[in-house]
């Protein structure tokens, strides 16, 4: 195993165009989770990011929150200002495993480890976040809508690393977002939904329930129709079912079943309409 | 009194296996069967390693018989020819590196002719998959109390139901590990365990050798719950070959995921219930049968379900019981002890029954217990008369006092009736656990301790029994420093060592505390029988050290052994008679809250009232019930082991989830204390008891708070939604 320790970005973006097999650790709270059982099966060479002060910062500019690439999720946790206005942000932040992972977990680690049950990729989703991808080639801004192909399919060249996360301010009226999983805590997620609603925008993303996080367009129009009383009035959790159905596909594996993935967005969506009055 | 080794164990200065550093050590590994039955065709090694590097042992290095020594010696400690289960140990590898060991583990493919197999216990076998007898039987055991058939004709209601419970997890904090070495002569294996003496036995038999050619040492064991009964045989066995042939010490550490994945569970079962009831509720008639699936090789299922039938009818009294049990084979990993051993899966079948009954009746489900709990006097489904003098209405109405059962009922209608999604209820379960081995087996285990008093005036206790987190150690302490009216730190805990030990037999059953503490009441009193007199105090010591001026380099040993209470007998054949010499009694209550949104269940309130004797020390008693309430809580709701091919997929805690402590309220922990004539200071088993009444309890609630009638657990969200048809 060979640790490459960059001093600067240049660095970094150099010994991974030299050596398209490295790779990047940031928290490396999913990379050795397995360890060292999982060793022999992994590249032995790792990108260590964490001394790149580049990457520390997280800040804000006129129009947007920037989370440098090595924001952990502890940083959200306590900072009152992305509380108040990216609350999702922070009730996920708060649902990442315990204490210990939101300290050293980033943002961007849980964005290119690309796990469908990842719970800090429904948020950003929700709030239209960018990715923004830097090599030796220059940077290249990617909405994180278009970001994942497939399964662990990324638009990301292995020689790129992702250096910032861009979320654009907007005035929200409405925010939340659900995890239910096994156990109350330091749990994997069965199935998650973030939404917001800016104006007469809805969005809402969804985890655990398709080969990656994603968008739900249908229910997202479903959803504005309902509340701009141009739809029917929501009477039961199945009047949601088609646009459910036709935005994600969810399976059975071995930590919930694709019946109740669906039932439960279905359930969860409803009673936060209702709640909601909508 | 401060817990003996909790500085140690908060500063981490205790030794686990893991920790403990062995010159010249080298490290062992298993390599195991990928397919669940057939034929061994052919092990190749890949070419890639070098060989020549490793030790490899396979059957053919057992000196003795190739059988891990337990009920039926039917376990292989290798696999010679076939394989019965995924897992199955085939070979064993040494290396004095670990990273070398895990590269050639990958490296040997063992080819295997698959035969049919049989997963489903519930199913008979089709004929190519007996592999036990002519019917895959390990076990039949059958209760017959009165005439269940003319009872059932004649009651007013027969009510009948089917539960499953699922199999579970230890999750002991420490994974199983020992090391095998060879000292002077001896095969010396030490490491995590419960039953020294098991694995000595197992030593002794597999590896042809006498007495004192081998010895067991325990080193500092993190948890067991049942999980450390059985399989540290087999482990120990690995570890002795490996050192064997290797001449040097050998240290296998499984880690989670091969722990996991290789060891055993809690066995699944399957309860049948038919009641015969009159219409104001009295049980006229039990008939009952229990199944339980014992996996590959006969292990511990026996006596599991022995346990299993004799709790299956529950803390009633009823004149005609009938209970049917068997436990069968299955080509899954083999289940094996785990807290409660039997009793939760029988316990659980009764405790919902029971309040389908009364639900059947539109009778209160306190009221149909009250009218049905044995009293003083009456006969539980073996024939054995108790009169023990507990009150145990009491201990019912203290659960639904302190549960405000009835006030809480009446808020939860009104808040059921108004939220969305959102609703409530208490459930309750009475139950009882039998303490200390079933039947004739205390008389059997024929155990022995010492209470040694040394030429400083201190006192050692000798016995076999481990601290393996529930308190032994300090609780054996008490109980001496008590008795001789002598301080704590006066008295000396020896190691267990089976060269330095007598068998005081295995720290199960719940038996340590009652059995094995009473031993040393007992050998206080031989101590000072010797010394001329009941002293105590600085009078004992005094006298103690006059003893030793007067016999220079004696040792003063006081021994005794095991004697049956008065009055306790067993008929094995027919299942009648004294099962155990005494029970604990318990009502727990669950105030849950469902979610209709994600039919998860949230427990809101615990409350858990016993009786368990007198009860030695209120902090680690507690301890003993909290924690077993919320082992009860996880196989209740989210522990499910998930079987492909006999073989638990979800075999690391990523997938397996245990409950944490948001899932768990305060565990409300209630004693009444009757003492047992025959326990220490009066008391009886508590550790296995509080697994018994959590689960029965919070599915209870949670049918009460959604109507819908749960019969199994684990009750995952998924499975609830199943049950309330919602989807
Ligand atoms: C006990 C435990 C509990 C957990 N609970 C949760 C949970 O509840 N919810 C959840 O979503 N996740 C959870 N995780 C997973 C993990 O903690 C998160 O996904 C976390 O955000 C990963 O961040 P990291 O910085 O540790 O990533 P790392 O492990 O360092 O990296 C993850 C991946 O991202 C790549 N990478 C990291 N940074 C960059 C970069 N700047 N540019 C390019 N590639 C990069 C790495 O090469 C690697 O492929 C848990 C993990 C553990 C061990």
């Amino acid at each position: 195993m060979t640790i490459l320790l960059p001093g600067t970005l240049t660095d970094a973006y150099r010994m991974l165009s030299d050596d398209p097999d490295v790779t990047p650790v940031a928290g490396g709270t999913d990379l050795f989770a397995h360890w060292p059982e999982n060793r022999v099966k992994q590249s032995t060479t790792y990108l260590d990011l964490s001394g790149l002060a580049e990457l520390r910062s997280m800040r804000w500019t006129k129009s947007e929150l920037v989370l440098g690439a090595l924001t952990t999720y502890w940083d959200v946790v306590t900072d009152a200002r992305v509380a108040a206005e990216f609350p999702n942000l922070v009730t996920a932040a708060r649902q990442v495993g315990a204490v210990q992972i939101q300290a050293r977990g980033t943002w961007a680690g849980n964005i290119v480890n690309a796990s469908p049950a990842a719970d800090g990729v429904p948020v950003l989703l929700a709030y239209d976040a960018t990715v923004r991808l830097g090599s030796r080639d220059g940077v290249e801004d990617i909405p994180l809508d278009e970001f994942y192909l497939d399964y662990k399919k990324m638009r990301r060249r292995p020689d790129q690393l992702v250096t910032e996360i861009r979320i654009p301010r907007r005035t929200y009226q409405r925010a939340w977002f659900e995890k239910v999983g096994p156990r109350k805590s330091q749990a994997i997620t069965k199935v998650g939904v973030a939404v917001t609603v800016a104006g007469e925008t809805w969005r809402i993303a969804a985890n655990s329930v398709a080969p990656t996080v994603c968008r739900c367009p249908a229910l997202e129009r479903y959803c504005a129709a309902v509340a701009g009383a141009k739809g029917q009035p929501l009477t039961s959790p199945s009047d949601l079912l088609p646009a459910i159905r036709s935005d994600v596909s969810p399976i059975d594996d071995i930590r919930s079943t694709a019946e109740y993935r669906e039932q439960v967005l279905a359930r969860i969506l409803f009673h936060a309409l209702n709640d909601a009055g909508v | 009194m401060k817990r003996r080794e909790a500085i140690d164990k908060l500063t981490g200065r205790e030794a686990y296996i893991d920790d403990i550093a062995i010159a010249g050590v080298w490290w062992g590994c298993t390599v195991r069967s990928a397919v669940p039955r057939g034929r061994i065709r052919d092990i190749r090694f890949g070419a890639e390693i070098d060989w020549s590097e490793f030790v490899v042992v396979d059957h053919r290095d057992l000196p003795g018989p190739n059988q891990v020594a337990m009920i039926e010696n039917d376990q292989p400690v290798l696999a010679s020819d076939r394989v019965r289960h995924i897992h199955e140990a085939v070979l064993l590898l040494a290396h004095p590196d670990r990273d070398r060991l895990r590269e050639a583990r990958r490296a040997i493919h063992i080819e295997i002719d698959e035969e049919p197999a049989i997963f489903d216990y519930r199913v008979p076998p089709p004929a190519d998959t007996v592999q036990h007898g002519g019917d895959n039987v390990f076990k039949r055991v059958r209760i017959d109390k009165g005439d269940v058939d003319a009872a059932l004709v004649a009651a007013d209601h027969v009510v009948e139901g089917v539960y499953e419970t699922g199999a579970q997890e230890h999750v002991y904090l420490e994974n199983q590990g020992m090391v095998g070495y060879v000292e002077d002569g001896v095969v010396t294996v030490k490491g995590s365990m419960q039953c020294p003496y098991y694995i000595h036995a197992a030593l002794r038999h597999a590896l042809a050798r006498a007495d004192n050619e081998v010895r067991v040492i325990q080193a500092a064991t993190g948890g067991g719950f049942g999980g450390k009964e059985d399989y540290p045989s087999v482990l120990a066995l690995h570890a002795a070959l490996l050192a064997l042939k290797a001449e040097r010490p050998v240290k296998i550490l499984y880690d989670r995921d091969e722990d996991m994945a290789a060891t055993t569970k809690r066995h699944p079962a399957r309860v049948r219930h038919r009641t015969g009831v009159t219409s104001q509720g009295r049980i006229v008639a039990q008939d009952i049968e229990v199944l339980l699936d014992g996996g590959a090789y006969v292990t511990l299922s026996p006596v599991v379900l022995s346990r299993g039938v004799i709790h299956a009818s529950g803390p009633y009294h009823c004149d005609n019981v009938r209970v049917e049990g068997r436990a069968v084979l299955t080509n899954a990993v083999p289940f094996g002890a785990f807290r409660g051993f039997g009793a939760p899966q029988t316990i659980f079948a009764c405790e919902r029954h029971m309040d389908v009954i009364a639900d059947e009746l539109g009778m209160c489900p306190l009221g149909l217990r009250r009218k049905n709990l044995i009293q003083d006097g009456q006969s539980t489904s073996t024939g054995q008369v108790i009169r023990d003098g507990t009150d145990r209405i009491e201990i019912l109405d203290r659960a639904v006092r302190d549960a405000e059962f009835h006030q809480r009922e009446a808020a939860d209608r009104a808040f059921n009736s108004t939220h969305p999604y959102l609703r409530r209820a208490t459930g309750i379960a009475t139950f009882y656990h039998g303490a200390g081995f079933t039947g004739a087996g205390e008389t059997y285990l024929d155990s022995r301790a010492q209470v040694v008093g040394l030429a400083t005036g201190e006192v050692e206790i000798r016995t076999a029994n481990v601290e393996m987190g529930q308190g032994a150690l300090t609780t054996f302490v008490k109980i001496v420093a008590e008795k001789l009216a002598v301080e704590p730190d006066r008295i000396r805990v020896a190691e267990v060592d089976t060269f330095h030990v007598p068998n005081s037999g295995p720290t199960v059953a719940s038996r340590t505390s009652m059995i094995v503490g009473r031993l040393l009441e007992r050998g206080c009193d031989a101590l000072c029988a010797t010394l001329g007199g009941d002293w105590t105090g600085d009078k004992f010591e005094r006298e103690l050290l006059r003893w030793h001026a007067e016999h220079p380099g004696q040792e003063l040993i006081a021994e005794v052994r095991y004697e049956p209470p008065p009055g306790v007998e067993w008929d094995d054949e027919r299942y009648e008679g004294s099962a155990y010499g005494t029970f604990a009694w318990a009502t727990y209550a669950a105030h849950v809250e469902v979610d209709l949104r994600t039919f998860g269940v949230r427990l809101l309130d615990f409350v858990a009232v016993q009786d368990v004797g007198t009860v030695l020390d209120e902090v680690l008693a507690a301890g003993q019930v909290q924690g077993g309430v919320v082992q009860g809580v996880g196989w209740a709701l989210m522990e499910e082991c998930q079987f492909v091919d006999g073989a638990m997929a979800n075999h690391n805690l990523t997938n397996y989830s245990i409950p944490s402590s948001d899932d768990v309220p305060p565990v409300r922990v209630v004693f009444y204390e009757t003492p047992y004539a025959h326990g220490a200071q009066g008391a009886k088993g508590i550790g296995e008891l509080p697994m018994d009444g959590a689960a029965p309890a919070i599915v209870n609630a949670v049918a009460r708070a959604t109507g819908a009638r749960p019969a199994v657990v684990p009750l995952t969200p998924e499975v609830l939604m199943r049950v309330m048809g919602s989807a």
